[in-house]
């Protein structure tokens, strides 16, 4: 069996690649002007022409597209192909604003199953795996996504959804799962739980996990892996654009292939809008090349990644991203002070003594906004000494003070207070009489 | 030295009973319980039998619980008893990180302290004081 699922494709020369991403950024740029309004109105504003597409590089001439457009459509409104070529559609929670809807052709769901199949063989997968399914099935494109995926490479899906984590285990282990799909917080939970049940991970066949859908540490990774004793790879995906498979990670462990033949990647500043150079960090911007149904030219994703410069040893040549650091719009603002919670969630990790669980909870105390830290201390901490307790309260402050220039309240909590979430962790709780919005 | 139970809490309602409770439906003893507290948390400890299995039965209800040895040593129950004591541990250049005392009886009161140096204990049943051994206290495990 190959160890790429497309291997014509994937380790493709990267000017062949380019040859065929302006080929299809071509047809994308006119399809999306011919058939969405929108796009005819702001291309005539900026004054491109689709029709004269000289190089990639003219993509930077283009307007940008941002989640209201896709609010403002909603439902159907940036559909580029007549509704009954569309098959299936997926929207985003709408939790913080009207849901952003996206549709599907077939062949839209083809690519999509093909992106993702890529990622179950970089974990050495194929129609030999059985791969659960702990996503959550329904509008949000984590379970479905990688539920067909799995199936283009052939594999034998269990499609457990979220919840009855017990049970996810039992199966797990009678039906001989090689590759589990699910987000970083649930695995940790699944692994922290088959512990508790008193089972060993030699009773397990699994071989890899693909997670993602939430933001991941190093240290979170390194104990996923340490845990579960299996190759991690981290998927990147966002409904707007498709749903996970844009990215994954190959056994490199070094940053996440991007299907460069679906999607035109751009990474900028997040408050110029100019691009950084490759390896710097900045806001990852995706043109979608062959998307039939819902096309976007370049779409902000919010999501702050990098480049990985250089050749990866896998024999891939689609660039690689790094893993998201944060997203433009997790900024909390802070008594005037721009804080990522992933700056956070580095000081936690960085500290032994405590386990990588973290909540930060935001308070108005008179008029200023106050930020509190909860952590738990790691099992071996020997609390039974106040003083250890105040020394390492004191430290941690120190450490947080020095990083985020603003003083942090720390809070101790008893061992499984801080919630760990069967879907997306909430990690900040914000409960001040006036939230700042970025 | 005893072995000592003890238990951080979050200083919030409820804790206090939860762990008693939980101790109580696991049919262990509890025989005295001291509290340390501070604004947001407390650390309680407990001389209680069998501590190891309370430990253990606290952990699975989601505590933090750990056993700790400290240092018990009976004195007589007058004006002067824990002075006498206390000076004797500074004159072996111990450093206390923590203790509390309790009476059984008229004659006597028990000091329980938490000493760095392992060795004091040996130190002060040689220079006469009356170190109480485990099963004075509790059941053993």
């Amino acid at each position: 069996m190959s160890k790429y699922y497309q291997e014509e494709i994937e380790c493709m020369e990267h000017s062949k690649l380019e040859e065929l991403q302006l080929e299809r950024l071509r047809d994308v740029a006119v399809r999306c002007y011919e058939n969405i309004p929108l796009y005819k109105q702001r291309f005539d504003e900026a004054g491109v022409d689709p029709y004269h597409i000289e190089s990639l590089e003219d993509i930077k001439k283009f307007p940008f597209t941002v989640k209201q457009d896709m609010r403002d459509a909603y439902p159907f409104g940036l559909f580029a192909v007549p509704r009954s070529e569309c098959v299936r559609v997926h929207a985003s929670s709408g939790t913080t604003g009207q849901a952003t809807v996206v549709g599907y052709t077939k062949d839209d769901l083809q690519v999509w199953g093909d992106c993702f199949a890529r990622g179950i063989y970089m974990l050495g997968g194929g129609e030999d795996s059985v791969v659960q399914v702990s996503y959550g099935y329904g509008l949000f494109t984590g379970g479905l996504g990688a539920h067909f995926g799995a199936e283009a490479a052939g594999a034998m899906v269990v499609p457990m959804s979220t919840g009855n984590t017990k049970r996810q285990i039992q199966i797990m282990k009678d039906f001989g799962v090689t590759i589990l799909c699910a987000t970083p917080s649930y695995a940790l939970l699944i692994a922290d739980t088959i512990a508790e049940m008193g089972m060993s991970m030699d009773e397990f066949k699994l071989t890899g996990v693909i997670l993602g859908a939430e933001p991941c540490s190093e240290a979170t990774r390194d104990e996923i892996r340490r845990k579960l004793g299996v190759q991690y790879c981290d998927v990147y995906g966002l409904s707007e654009i498709m749903g996970p498979g844009v990215a994954m990670e190959c056994s490199e462990a070094n940053g996440l292939h991007l299907c460069e033949d679906q999607f035109l990647a751009e990474i900028v500043n997040p408050d110029t809008f100019e691009p950084v150079p490759d390896g710097e960090f900045g806001e990852l911007v995706i043109t979608t090349l062959t998307r039939q149904c819902t096309p976007l030219i370049r779409y902000r994703t919010r999501d702050l990644t990098r480049f990985i410069p250089g050749e990866c040893a896998c024999g891939r040549t689609h660039k690689k991203i790094d893993r998201i650091v944060g997203r433009t719009d997790d900024m909390l603002i802070i008594r005037g002070v721009n804080v990522f919670p992933s700056q956070i969630e580095q000081v936690v990790n960085s500290f032994d003594e405590i386990t990588p669980h973290y909540q930060i909870v935001l308070t108005t105390k008179g008029t200023l906004d106050q930020i509190e830290l909860r952590v738990e201390t790691a099992p071996d901490f020997p609390f039974d000494e106040i003083r250890a307790l105040e020394d390492l309260r004191k430290r941690l402050a120190a450490a947080l003070k020095s990083n985020l220039q603003i003083a942090v309240k720390i809070k101790f909590c008893e061992p499984k207070t801080i919630e760990r979430s069967e879907g997306k962790s909430k990690r900040v709780i914000d409960l001040r009489e006036v939230k700042q919005q970025n | 030295m005893i072995e000592q139970l003890t238990v951080f809490i979050q200083n919030e309602k409820g804790r206090l009973s939860g762990l008693c409770r939980t101790l109580a439906d696991a049919n262990i003893n509890m025989h005295d319980l001291f509290i340390a507290d501070t604004s947001d948390f407390g650390v309680v400890r407990v001389f209680c039998d069998t501590p190891q299995a309370a430990a253990k039965v606290l952990d699975e209800a989601g505590f933090r619980a750990s056993v700790t040895k400290v240092l018990a040593v009976r004195v007589p129950n007058e004006p002067g008893g824990l002075a006498h004591l206390l000076e004797t541990i500074e004159s072996m250049g111990a450093n206390i990180e923590y203790g509390y005392c309790f009476s059984r009886g008229e004659a006597t009161a028990i000091d329980v302290l938490k000493v760095v140096d392992d060795t004091v204990e040996g130190k002060l049943s040689e220079a006469g004081f009356d170190v109480v051994s485990a099963e004075e206290v509790y059941k053993l495990d």
